[in-house]
């Protein structure tokens, strides 16, 4: 049996036209829209999880009344924020405007692969956002390549967390890393859950905060663009850091980050705690904190080498090099980076990078007495970076924080730390040939 | 037979004949049957095809930093990378398969166990049953967060209730050692539920009439279940190993969530897709990460085809 065919009617398309047309809707679709943003469009700020995007988002009504657009901020925990802007990135997107970027750990790779844009001329071209008011090192590393990628917003210093309570007897905060050491051992009493020091173990995460462990012992995570962590003193600095965890910190310290081991000093369970700065308040909160009436802040204690802590933006702010709004972004930039606004930010408790305001006593009443002076100490006293200063961080903070569980675990750092060295060499090989813009 | 006259088909008369031969149903049917599946054709093309097509591309390539930012194409040296580096890829391997099998393995047997309690309709069954089935309703990512606060080895429960019995403390997820098998019993704990399902629904079809015959003959209850109901039940516990066994291999946001990138600080809990993330989201190397993901694809469809092959042997 066979069906009648029922031949085109006018206007009917055929098989091949249909074919012809469909395929033209597909490229048409995929093809790339208007390259200007809808007037209604928002502000899109994705932004990390921190009191700093907390209390800006307080003030947005002031900058949407200025670039007439509404501000939409989105936040995020800094692991899932460098894997949206992989993502995102990756595809061009352009609805991210504003990013919030860590300058020591993904700002390098960023501006290598075209993602954030360069600000230099609207830095340096506009008198009065005067850029030469942040302070030098947050300064220099908001730039890659020579050209301005990003401007600072938060700043970041370790601080000793100490209880005043027990370290009385021993003339309050220790001044030097053996004095530390020697009082947290003496404290600690593991068998009944109190323990001397906390601090953070995890392999990549620990390398931050024990990087001021490492100047003060005179050591740096490189040498002439070579490894620096298997000189005596970066060995020193290892085999200090794993003892004061090994034998006076809590069991599980190899899996702790700041997330676990800020409870434990919060809840009463240790005598001393060196990390960000940025972190005091929790330790002030009654809601969560069991310490808040004995928590003393210090310096960051001297070692062989004196106190030498580490001093860095933790987090500023770029532009989406995607992005339709780039005007719009670097007013939201101007505005929430302005001497004003880091004042005013800095009286609420959250650390600019502006010299002025630091110089400006004011902004530094909302802290704790103690711990005002020992942030302006570690600031005038540190160094800008915190990790090594490489394209593949993520990869070089593996490598180096190897030896940092050794010693942990209480085992023999020198022939780790050689191997390391010899991994880390070859890897800032491989580093330097990705530089190449 | 009724024809209908239309429009058309008097059109059609006036036409000249043409050459094209007749559209016949057979014809027409088949064209139907390529016109009804192609959305499904379209969406496997584009979710499955496609991005499978593009990791493979990208295996090949240098990929670095940005996953379009000219690659240049380096042959099957990622391939070869992986499976020289001793120091990760192997490891993580190793630990994939170990993950797999001790998880899967207890699962089965508990999932077993807690089938044929459940086989015999009791008193409260049913608010048994919904118990049973609370972990298999959370994520992964919640269930970790829940184990890392009962496992913290200083503020955790787990440790104080340990304590009541007389056993030392232990450091569960924050030691080298134990993370793993710690790993392996939270997975235990959440989807023993699902091979109890499973085990259950082929229980229940299993005829009753060769257990009753090796009841009357006198065989024990152990001996019913290891010569009777083991066998018939084959079949439906292979294709649950099978289901498990490759929800398992792939599991991800558990280890994530517990013990961060690389798995913790000396790589002890970095399973191959563990691995695959880091080299992706922490150090950007897609070349290489895609190498390691095809490989895995490979080595999952390898262990498919062997259970499959098995099941099909079985069954008949």
């Amino acid at each position: 049996m066979s069906l009648p065919t029922s031949p085109r009617r006018a206007g009917e398309l055929s098989r091949r036209s249909f074919g012809v047309l469909a395929a033209m809707s597909v490229l048409a679709a995929c093809s790339r829209g208007p390259r200007t943003a809808d007037p209604n469009a928002p502000l899109r700020v994705l932004a990390i999880n921190h009191v700093w995007t907390q209390a800006i988002s307080r003030y947005l009504p002031e900058i949407e009344e200025r670039i007439g657009r509404r501000v939409s901020v989105r936040m995020l925990t800094a692991d899932q924020l460098t894997s949206t802007f992989n993502v995102r990135l990756n595809a061009s997107a352009t609805d991210i405007d504003v990013m919030t970027v860590r300058p020591l750990q993904d700002q390098l790779l960023f501006a290598r692969n075209g993602w954030i844009a360069d600000l230099t001329d609207r830095v340096e071209g506009d008198a009065a956002y005067r850029w030469t008011d942040f302070q030098e090192a947050p300064r220099e590393r908001s730039t890659a390549a020579g050209n301005v990628v990003s401007v600072p917003v938060v700043t970041e210093r370790p601080a000793l967390y100490y209880r005043k309570d027990l370290l009385e007897d021993f003339g309050g905060a220790p001044q030097t890393l053996d004095d530390m050491l020697d009082i947290a051992l003496e404290l600690q009493r593991r068998s009944e859950g109190f323990f001397g020091y906390v601090g953070r173990g995890q392999r990549a995460g620990a390398v931050t905060q024990w990087s001021s462990f490492l100047y003060s012992f005179g050591g740096d995570f490189m040498h002439e663009g070579r490894s620096g962590i298997a000189t005596p003193e970066a060995i020193a600095a290892y085999e200090y850091y794993g003892r004061l965890l090994h034998d006076a910190g809590p069991p599980g310290a190899t899996n702790m980050s700041l997330e676990q081991a800020m409870p434990i000093f919060a809840q009463g369970k240790a005598a001393m705690y060196v990390d960000a700065d940025a972190i005091y308040s929790n330790f002030l909160d009654t809601s969560i904190s069991t310490v808040s009436d004995t928590v003393g802040f210090a310096p960051f204690p001297a070692g062989p080498a004196g106190s030498v802590p580490h001093n860095i933006p933790s987090w500023s702010l770029a532009v989406n090099e995607f992005s339709l709004l780039r005007d719009d972004s670097w007013g939201f930039l101007r505005w929430a980076s302005s001497p004003e606004m880091v004042a005013r930010l800095q009286s609420e408790g959250i650390p600019g990078a502006r010299q002025s305001v630091w110089d400006d006593p004011a902004t530094l009443a909302s802290f704790p007495p103690d711990l005002a002076e020992a942030m302006r100490i570690n600031a005038a006293n540190g160094v800008g970076h915190d990790r090594p200063e490489v394209m593949q961080v993520g990869r070089a903070r593996d490598i180096v924080g190897r030896p940092l569980v050794s010693g942990i675990l209480g085992e023999d750092v020198a022939s780790v730390a050689a191997d390391a060295d010899a991994e880390f060499n070859d890897f800032l090989v491989r580093d330097n040939r990705q530089r190449e813009f | 037979m009724t024809t209908t006259t239309t429009a058309g088909a008097a059109t059609a008369r006036r036409t000249p004949p043409s050459d094209k031969p007749m559209v016949t149903f057979e014809t027409a049917n088949r064209r139907l049957k390529w016109a009804l599946l192609a959305p499904a054709l379209g969406f496997v093309g584009l979710m499955i095809v496609f991005p499978l097509v593009f990791t493979i591309n990208l295996s090949l390539t240098d990929a670095f930093g940005a996953v379009n930012a000219g690659n240049a194409y380096v042959g099957l040296q990622n391939f070869a990378d992986a499976l020289t580096d001793t120091r990760r890829f192997w490891p993580a391997v190793g630990r994939t398969v170990v993950f797999t099998l001790g998880a899967v393995v207890l699962e089965t047997i508990l999932g077993l166990a807690l089938a044929m309690l459940m086989r015999k309709a009791f008193r409260g069954m049913e608010i048994v049953r919904t118990i049973l089935m609370v972990p298999l309703l959370a994520t992964p990512v919640a269930i970790g967060i829940l184990w890392m606060l009962i496992l913290d080895p200083t503020n955790g429960i787990a440790n104080h209730l340990l304590g009541f019995v007389g056993i030392p403390p232990q450091e569960f997820l924050g030691s080298v050692s134990q993370s793993l098998p710690t790993l392996m019993l939270i997975d235990v704990w959440q989807w023993t539920p699902m091979m109890t399902v499973l085990l259950l629904a082929g229980l229940t079809t299993l005829p009753e009439e060769p257990e009753e015959a090796a009841r009357v003959d006198g065989a024990s209850g152990w001996q019913r279940f290891v010569y009777i109901i083991l066998p018939m039940l084959r079949t439906t516990i292979l294709t649950a190993l099978v289901l498990r066994g490759v929800d398992a291999l792939k599991t991800f946001d558990l280890i994530y969530a517990t013990k961060g990138p690389g798995g913790g600080s000396d790589f002890e809990a970095e399973t191959l897709n563990v691995y695959a993330y880091g080299l992706t989201f922490d150090y950007q190397e897609y070349g290489l990460a895609s190498a390691v993901l095809v490989l895995f694809t490979l080595f999952i469809v390898a262990i498919v085809v062997f259970l499959r092959r098995r099941t099909e042997r079985s069954a008949s």
